[in-house]
Order: C-alpha cells, then sequence, then structure tokens
C-alpha cells in the first residue's frame, strides 16, 4: 500500500485550552488511485494532509508511506520523503516570487536531484505555460499560478501528490481546467493522489472518497 | 541540493535590488569608516616601532655634547680606549631627509638596518661606495647620492648610511654629533667626565614611551571608528532583518518542498558570508581611501603633539585589511544572529501567517524598553564612578545604546500622546499611521540619533577644549618675544643688545626628572609679574607665588596632580630636595609632568642646567625692530627668534589638525545615517501601498499622501534631534570629564554652543528631508492602477 494512517491523533493547544483536531483516523491509498478527502471547514482535512505530507508530526497513531513510518523520522529525514516521495500542491499556490516560472517548475525536481529537461518541457507544454516560462509569478493570473504549482510538484514525479484545496481559489471554469490537468497527469505517472477539498462535484471525479466530521471520519 | 537552495535565495536580491544595495553599501560604510581608523592607527604604531628600532631612539643611552654641537671624532676613540663600549652616529637634514651615519662595528645590534652576522651585508655597508639605506618615501630624495636601497624597516623620511659616508654628505667630517652606549659594559670604567667633560648622558626613555603618550588619541580614534561602524551596522541589522521578513514565505514554501532547516540556515550564512565579504572588500578598499585622504592631518597631529614620527603614506598592511574583512564578516553575522535564529525556530506551517514588522515591534517593545532602562542606569550609575579609560568607554557604550534602544519608545510615547489629542481626523490618522511606521523605521532613526549625538558632543568637547586652549595661550604664552641660544656667549650677546630696550628677561630653562613616579620637567621660573599676573591656578595655597619665590613652594600642572594624587599642601621631592605644593595649574595640550620651582633653587638644584631660551617682556609694537637688531648685532639666527603671535599660530595649527580626523568622522557618520534613513525608506516605500491604499480610496489624493509621507519624515527627523542633543551633552560631558582626565590627565571646563547644535539640527533636518523626497515622490506617483491592485482578491 503506498499510504496507510491508523489511529492519527493530533490537537492542538489555544488560549482556551487543549484542542483536538484528529481522534484517531485510519486511511489507506494504493499506487495509481485517487481519494477525495471532504468535511467542513475546521474538521482536520488539511492537518490530516499535513500530517502525511511529513509538514507535522501527530501526536498518536502510525502513518506509513511506501512502508516506512513518517512519524518515526526526524526533520531531515521527513525533508527527504517531501523532496522526493511526496509532492504537494497548496491553496495559495507558494511559488518562490523571485523564480520564473521556468525556475519554479524545475526547481523541485532540482532538490530532489530528478531533474529531466524533457519532461518539464512537456509539463509546461501541457499544461499550457509555454509562453509563460520567462515571467515571474506575480506577473499571473491565479490559474496559471496554480498550473505552475502542479507542474513543479510532478516535476519529480512523486509517488504520492497530496492537494489541499488546489482549486479553492480559482474561478469554476478555470477550476475544472486545472482539476483536468492534474487528474491525467497523476493517472499518467501512476501516483496516488489524495486531495482536500470542499466541492462534492469534485470530489466526485475522483475514484474513492471519505468524509471528515469533528477529527474522525464519518 | 545547495545550489537550487542558493540559487533561490539569492533570486530575491535580483527581485530587490534595492535591498541588496542598502545591505551592501551599509556594510561597505560601516567596514569603510572601521578599517579606516584602524589603517591609520596600524600605520602609526608601525611607524613608532620602526622610529625606535631605527636609532635605538628611546631604546640606549646616549652621549650628548652639552653644547648641542658636533665634536672630534677623538672623543670617541679616546672613550673607546678607556673601555666605554660607545658608537658614534652623525647625523642631519639632507634634502629634507634625515640621514644618520653610523658605524656598524660597534654599534648594538638593534641599531642596524643590516646583519651584521652577514659578511656580504656589511662589507657592502662598509665599503664606502655611498651605499644608503633609506625608508621608502625618503629614496627619491636621495637619487644621485650613491646607491640607495629603499627598506621598510627604516623610520618614515630617514635614511641610513656608514659613518663615513655620512659625515661627507653632511659636510661634518672627522665630526660626530653623539655616542650610543651599549647597554653592556665592563664592571670598571673611568668616569666620562675624565675624558669628555663636555658630553653629558642621557638617559633612555622607556621604549614604550611615544607608544603610551599616543595610545589615547588612538584609543580616541579607535571609539569612533567603532561608534561610526555600530551606525553602520544599524543599517546593515534594519536591511537584513527587512530581506529575512520578505523571505518568510520563500523560506516556508522551501522547507515544504523539502530542504532540510539545518541545510536552509547554513545557505542562508553562506549567502550572507558572501555578501558580507563582498562589501567587506569594498568597505576596506573605501577604509584605505579614507585613511589616505586624513593620515597626513593624523600624522601632523602627532608629531605636533607627541613628536612622534608617522609616514604621510599609507602602506598596504595585512592586520587591517584582515581586520576590516573580520569585522564586516562578524558585524553581518552580529545583524543577522537574530533573524537566522527566528528562521531556525520557525515551524513549517506557522511561517505561513504574514508577521507585520510592526507586530514584531509591539512585541519587543516592552522587552527593548527595559534594556534601555538598565542600560542607562549603568551608564548613570558609571557615571558617577567610572574613573579610568575603560570604564569611561563603558559608560559611553551603555548610554549610547540605552538611549538607542529607549529612542523608538519615546518616539512612540510621543506620537500616542499627539495621536489622542488630535481632532481632524487626518491628523489622527497621520499620527497612527507614524506611530505603525516606527518599527521599520526605528534603526535609522537610532542611527541618526547616536550620529547627530556623536556630532553634539565631539563639536562640544572639541569647541569646548579650542576656548579653553586659546585662553590657556594667552596666558601661558605672554611673552612677546621668545630668543634660543646655542650657547652662553650668544646669551651673553642677547643680554647686552636687548638691556634697556625690554621691560624683562625672563629665562626659561628645564630639566628632566621623575617626580612621584611620573616624567616631569622641572621648570626654574623667575619671580615676576608675568607669572603672577597670567597664570591661573586650579587650586592654590594662600600666597602660591610668595611660597615659590621664597624657594620652599613648587607649583604643578594638573596633569602631574591628578597621575600622582598629589595636590596643594603636599610635600615632593624635586632632585632630593622638599617643596611643598603650592597650587596646581591647567596644562593643556602637554602630556608629561610639569613642576615650577624658583630659578635660583633651579640654579643650586641643577648647576648643568643652563638657560637656553629666554621670553622677552616689552612693547609689542617694538617686537620687529627689536628682531632685527639681534639679528645684526648677535650670532642669533632669525629662526631662534619667535614672537608670541607666531607660537600661537602654530599651536593653534596643530591643535585644529588635531580635530580635522575626528570631525571628518562626524562628516561620514552623519552622511551614514542620511543614507540609512534614505534606504529605509525606499525598502518600505513598496510595502506602504497596502497600507496607504485604503487613506487613498477614501478620499485622500496621491499629492496628498507624498506629503504626509515627507512631513512624517522630517517629523519624526526632529524628534529625533530632540533627544539627541541631550545624549550629546552627555557624551561630551563624558569625555570631557571622564575620558579626557584619564587619557591626558587635565579636566577642561564645558561650554555649550547653541548655534552650533542649531546648524546640526538644521542640517540633520535637511538630510532627512532629501532621503525622503525621492521615496515621497515615487508614492505620490504611484499609478491608481498599483494601489487598486491591492484590493484585488486574486492576490
Amino acid at each position: 500500500m503506498l499510504l496507510k494512517a491508523t489511529n492519527v491523533h493530533k490537537s492542538y493547544t489555544a488560549a482556551d485550552g487543549v484542542v483536538p483536531v484528529l481522534q484517531g483516523v485510519d486511511i489507506g491509498l494504493e499506487q495509481g488511485q485517487s481519494l477525495a478527502m471532504t468535511g467542513e471547514s475546521g474538521s482536520g482535512k488539511s492537518t490530516l494532509l499535513h500530517l502525511i505530507g511529513g509538514l507535522d508530526t501527530p501526536d498518536k497513531g502510525q502513518i506509513w508511506i511506501n512502508g516506512s513510518d513518517i512519524a518515526a523520522l526526524d526533520d531531515a529525514g521527513r525533508a527527504t520523503l517531501r523532496r522526493g516521495t511526496v509532492g504537494v500542491v497548496f491553496q495559495q499556490f507558494n511559488l518562490i516570487p523571485s523564480l520564473t516560472v521556468a525556475d519554479n517548475i524545475a526547481f523541485q525536481a532540482r532538490l530532489a536531484g530528478r531533474h529531466n529537461a524533457g519532461w518539464t518541457t512537456e509539463l509546461a507544454a501541457r499544461l499550457g505555460l509555454v509562453d509563460q516560462l520567462a515571467k515571474y509569478p506575480e506577473q499571473l493570473s491565479g490559474g496559471q499560478q496554480q498550473r505552475v504549482a502542479i507542474a513543479r510538484t510532478l516535476a519529480p514525479r512523486p509517488r504520492l501528490v497530496l492537494a489541499d484545496e488546489p482549486t479553492g481559489n480559482l474561478d469554476e471554469d478555470t477550476a475544472a481546467v486545472v482539476l483536468d490537468l492534474l487528474l491525467s497527469l497523476v493517472s499518467e505517472t501512476d501516483a496516488g493522489l489524495l486531495m482536500v477539498t470542499h466541492s462534492n462535484a469534485l470530489a466526485d471525479r475522483l475514484q474513492s472518497r471519505v468524509h471528515l466530521r469533528r477529527g474522525a471520519l464519518g | 541540493m545547495i545550489w537550487p537552495v542558493l540559487t533561490a535565495l539569492l533570486s530575491h536580491w535580483r527581485r530587490y535590488p534595492l535591498q541588496l544595495f542598502t545591505l551592501t553599501v551599509g556594510l561597505a560604510l560601516a567596514t569603510a569608516l572601521w578599517s579606516g581608523v584602524q589603517a591609520i592607527n596600524a600605520e602609526a604604531r608601525a611607524s613608532y616601532d620602526i622610529a625606535a628600532s631605527t636609532l635605538g631612539e628611546g631604546q640606549f643611552d646616549r652621549l650628548v655634547p652639552r653644547d648641542g654641537q658636533p665634536f672630534d671624532q677623538t672623543v670617541f676613540v679616546d672613550l673607546r680606549r678607556a673601555g666605554w663600549r660607545v658608537s658614534p652616529v652623525v647625523q642631519g637634514d639632507l634634502n629634507g631627509i634625515r640621514l644618520i651615519g653610523i658605524e656598524p662595528l660597534t654599534a648594538p645590534g638593534a641599531l642596524l638596518p643590516i646583519n651584521a652576522a652577514n659578511s656580504a651585508d656589511l662589507t657592502a655597508f662598509l665599503a664606502g661606495n655611498g651605499l644608503i639605506r633609506a625608508a621608502p618615501d625618503a629614496v627619491a630624495a636621495l637619487s644621485g647620492l650613491g646607491q640607495v636601497i629603499a627598506d621598510d624597516a627604516i623610520a618614515p623620511g630617514t635614511a641610513i648610511t656608514d659613518i663615513g659616508v655620512a659625515q661627507g654628505l653632511l659636510g661634518k667630517a672627522g665630526l660626530v654629533d653623539l655616542l650610543i652606549v651599549d647597554p653592556v659594559q665592563p664592571m670598571h670604567q673611568p668616569s666620562v667626565s675624565e675624558f669628555a667633560p663636555e658630553l653629558s648622558i642621557q638617559a633612555a626613555r622607556s621604549g614604550a614611551e611615544v607608544g603610551r603618550l599616543t595610545d589615547s588619541f588612538h584609543l580616541n580614534l579607535t571609539a569612533f571608528g567603532l561608534l561610526s561602524f555600530v551606525v553602520g551596522l544599524f543599517i546593515v541589522h534594519g536591511a537584513i532583518a527587512l530581506a529575512f521578513e520578505q523571505r518568510r514565505a520563500m523560506v516556508r514554501t522551501l522547507r515544504a518542498l523539502g530542504v532540510p532547516l539545518r541545510l536552509l540556515v547554513g545557505v542562508m550564512v553562506l549567502e550572507l558570508l558572501g555578501l558580507a565579504l563582498v562589501s567587506g572588500a569594498i568597505g576596506t578598499a573605501m577604509g584605505y581611501l579614507i585613511a589616505s585622504l586624513l593620515l597626513p592631518d593624523v600624522a601632523a597631529t602627532l608629531r605636533g603633539l607627541y613628536g612622534a614620527d608617522v609616514a604621510n603614506g599609507l602602506q598596504f598592511r595585512p592586520v587591517w585589511w584582515v581586520s576590516g574583512m573580520a569585522i564586516a564578516v562578524c558585524g553581518t553575522m552580529i545583524a543577522a544572529a537574530g533573524a537566522l535564529w527566528r528562521i531556525g525556530k520557525m515551524p513549517i506551517l506557522s511561517g505561513a501567517q504574514p508577521r507585520a514588522l510592526a507586530l514584531t515591534g509591539r512585541r519587543n517593545g516592552q522587552v527593548q524598553g527595559w534594556v534601555a532602562l538598565a542600560l542607562l542606569a549603568v551608564g548613570c550609575v558609571l557615571a558617577a564612578t567610572a574613573a579610568g579609560l575603560v570604564s569611561g568607554f563603558v559608560m559611553l557604550a551603555a548610554l549610547l545604546l540605552g538611549a538607542a534602544l529607549a529612542l523608538p519608545v519615546l518616539l512612540a510615547w510621543v506620537l500616542g500622546l499627539l495621536q489622542a489629542s488630535s481632532r481632524d481626523v487626518v491628523a489622527q490618522w497621520f499620527w497612527a499611521d507614524a506611530r505603525q511606521q516606527l518599527p521599520a523605521l526605528s534603526l535609522a532613526l537610532m542611527a541618526l540619533m547616536l550620529a547627530m549625538a556623536a556630532n553634539v558632543g565631539v563639536s562640544t568637547m572639541v569647541s569646548s577644549f579650542r576656548l579653553t586652549f586659546v585662553g590657556f595661550l594667552d596666558q601661558r604664552l605672554a611673552s612677546e618675544l621668545y630668543i634660543a641660544v646655542d650657547d652662553q656667549q650668544q646669551a651673553d650677546q642677547l643680554f647686552g643688545v636687548v638691556s634697556g630696550h625690554v621691560d624683562a628677561v625672563l629665562p626659561i630653562q628645564s630639566a628632566r626628572e621623575a617626580i612621584a613616579g611620573v616624567p616631569t620637567e622641572i621648570y626654574g621660573n623667575r619671580d615676576h609679574a608675568t607669572y603672577r599676573d597670567n597664570w591661573l591656578l586650579l587650586q592654590s595655597g594662600p600666597a602660591p607665588w610668595d611660597a615659590v619665590a621664597g624657594g620652599s613652594g613648587v607649583l604643578i600642572n594638573e596633569q602631574l596632580a591628578r597621575r600622582s594624587n598629589i595636590w596643594v599642601g603636599d610635600q615632593i621631592l624635586v632632585a632630593g630636595e622638599a617643596f611643598e605644593i603650592q597650587g596646581v595649574y591647567g596644562d593643556y595640550g602637554n602630556p608629561l609632568g610639569q613642576a615650577v620651582i624658583d630659578e635660583h633653587r633651579f640654579a643650586a638644584l641643577f648647576p648643568d642646567e643652563l638657560p637656553r631660551r629666554f621670553g622677552l617682556r616689552l612693547d609689542p609694537e617694538k617686537v620687529g625692530p627689536l628682531r632685527e637688531r639681534i639679528g645684526q648685532a648677535t650670532s642669533i639666527p632669525q629662526a631662534n627668534m619667535i614672537n608670541q603671535a607666531g607660537i600661537k599660530a602654530a599651536s593653534l595649527a596643530v591643535f585644529d589638525r588635531t580635530f580635522t580626523v575626528t570631525s571628518a568622522l562626524n562628516v561620514l557618520t552623519l552622511t551614514v545615517a542620511g543614507f540609512a534613513i534614505l534606504m529605509s525608506l525606499l525598502t518600505l516605500s513598496a510595502m506602504r501601498v497596502p497600507q496607504l491604499a485604503p487613506a487613498w480610496a477614501m478620499g485622500l489624493t496621491r499629492a496628498q499622501l507624498g506629503r504626509l509621507e515627507l512631513l512624517r519624515t522630517c517629523f519624526l527627523a526632529v524628534l529625533t534631534g530632540v533627544f539627541a542633543l541631550p545624549l550629546g551633552l552627555a557624551l561630551a560631558w563624558a569625555l570631557l570629564a571622564i575620558v579626557n582626565v584619564a587619557a591626558f590627565g587635565w579636566r577642561l571646563p564645558m561650554f555649550l554652543f547653541p548655534v552650533d547644535y542649531a546648524v546640526l539640527g538644521g542640517l540633520a533636518l535637511l538630510a532627512a528631508f532629501l532621503a525622503a523626497l525621492w521615496p515621497a515622490v515615487r508614492l505620490a506617483r504611484t499609478p491608481p492602477s498599483a494601489l487598486l491592485q491591492v484590493f484585488s482578491n486574486e492576490r
């Protein structure tokens, strides 16, 4: 199994005490499959995605990716995981503003030591970014920036793609186009896809779906 | 992985070249001021060392003729035959170069510019074919006189050759000027006076004397260099903080994409190191330029005040080059330490929240206020207790740093009051907005305040010093004409000519001796109204001049009193005889202790010391004709006659050059502070658009916003100037009452110069206005589309 999370707990300390966010979540995903995660605001979707992506650590429970328990990894180990095995598409794009589109697309592949000029060029072409390569992120529209973020994530050919409301900042038409591209490219690279979304319509387009309610699968 | 991360980090500077410029120039300026001062100090110290080793000056006892005239070299032969290990020296001026002839076979080893153990060296030196070893700056003046070899180990303006060659070149065939006494002598020797009664022994000075005398001067320079560097660091700190603040999102993204924290921080350190090295190299080169421009004044000052020879030209010295680079790197790391620490502690996810500088400022404001208070308290305690140079400088550091940290807190308080008392809505917004800008501008304003305070402090000290010094010269240089004679015969000629033409002839005679462990010049003064009427005593007994004239009393200068802690009523020994201190007088510009006794007691205690200088009292109108008459009727050359006005002018010229250096540093520091404001405003101008867009949307025009920006900066500069004035005066007080007393041994009265302060305030306001003008114009011309973009959802 590409991804397996069992009995994952996470809570945060707030001014008025400890707030439990995840309370014993179990989830699994096979290679090449896609899974939508839905739930209302504050249900813990993004928190679970961050834990799976190695951006944070669970209080309790285990998360295996490709057979290794990421909860047992230190900061450097989780960084290695984020570089090569897992790719994250953020809602806010998180592009590097001082790098050109071309440099942004190639960036993570270079970090992972898997830069392939042919593949990044193909990604740029497939995502309609060929004319934008010399531009800086601030010169692009939101939809274009998200396409750059998708290209950057897929450039090192990660085994698992995590997408945190990737179309949340886009209008309906642009969101549809971006999602089409994301799904087809993930499918072609045989990666697993876990996508957080509010939209039932978008969730329906993925192979399976789980729903989080108050920190637990419901 | 390092390369892509470094590329990403460096790309920030490509997108924000102004920040890179600010950082580089700030660091370069800071390094320039520091390394310039270090270069001057290194050059001066190297010159002292070379001077000390060139002629063994200060290292060896010397036999010198009592009449100051060259003597026959047979005296040297006689003394050698009698068992004295002495070596002859002839010296003189040749084409403006001090030419020294030595006898290498008998000279103590430390004197030689050659290796005596190397026979080839020695043979070449002794060959008598005109081989001259000269300091690099002296080579050109000696060309054509023989084979001249440049030698870095020889003091500036000096050349050394074999005594035979020197005698020929100087026209002193068969004559020598002095004999160096080897420290190693046979157990039993006849007295020098048996063979050479015309020679007297001159004891070696302590080797470090010149260094010790000039240390205070260099310490002052170093302190100003450091102050300038700190002002520069404020700029660097501001630039780095801003750059790191703007890169927080990038850092979070890099970490999210899999860059390990350690590697990221390491690459950031590497990036800063590269910037520091580049800026340090530029700064050190600029420092070289500053030092080259200032060194002639420093050299003149040191020569005038202490008689220390310093080369006019600057040499490349690895010590200060390395020191400049090291201070640039250390300064950058100190300035960046906080920012790097925050990056190291920043969790990936929490970094997503943008942190406004204002929020950081508010959080840190309280801590900063307490630290400022603690530092100011330390400064106040030290002000009451500090007694030495180190504690004096610690006090200054605590005071300056405490005041700098207190500035934003005070400014926020004043702006808060103004906001609360405003009724007009635009005025309320204006004050609130100014308060919001404080955290981002505070470093530049701190730099401005330190620069202004340094300017007020140093100009107050210099002007107070000058006023006191001019008054002091009027007291001490009361005689209208000063004459130096070579021997008693000339003195008798002089008496004969001036008799009946002057009101008084006052002999000036002195001897050197240690009093209470302090090297002291003892003067034997004639009892005369010139002294009684003109000298102002800082402390005195009931009838000090009568007691001195009676032979039992002595007057001492303030330096001697403070160094030995001896005051009126105490007894001191002069040449073994007890004297009671009857008065303490101010004696500015002189590093040595001084004591004045009656001329008859002096003659009895120092029978060998005959007066060689005389002060003549006469109608100032008659000085010219008398000089002419003396010149015609005696063999005294005109060069040995100096009128009072000439001495005063020369003394003031030396004095004024002393402070050229500090004045130049002051101007540079103020320039750096102005630059800090400009750079802060320029880097902030992009961040200002989102803050000003709502005000624009609600009806303020862009021109109005630009004008308000300008007004805000000028107001903050004026307010900073108001706070800088008391700080500057405190600085002046500390320099006059603590540092000067510890460094030079005298305390000066402090005078205030309101017009100078007003001019300085005007200049600072002008600098702030000019610095704010461009950013304000840019803001006023911000296209509406840029302002509208602030409200765009897509961003």
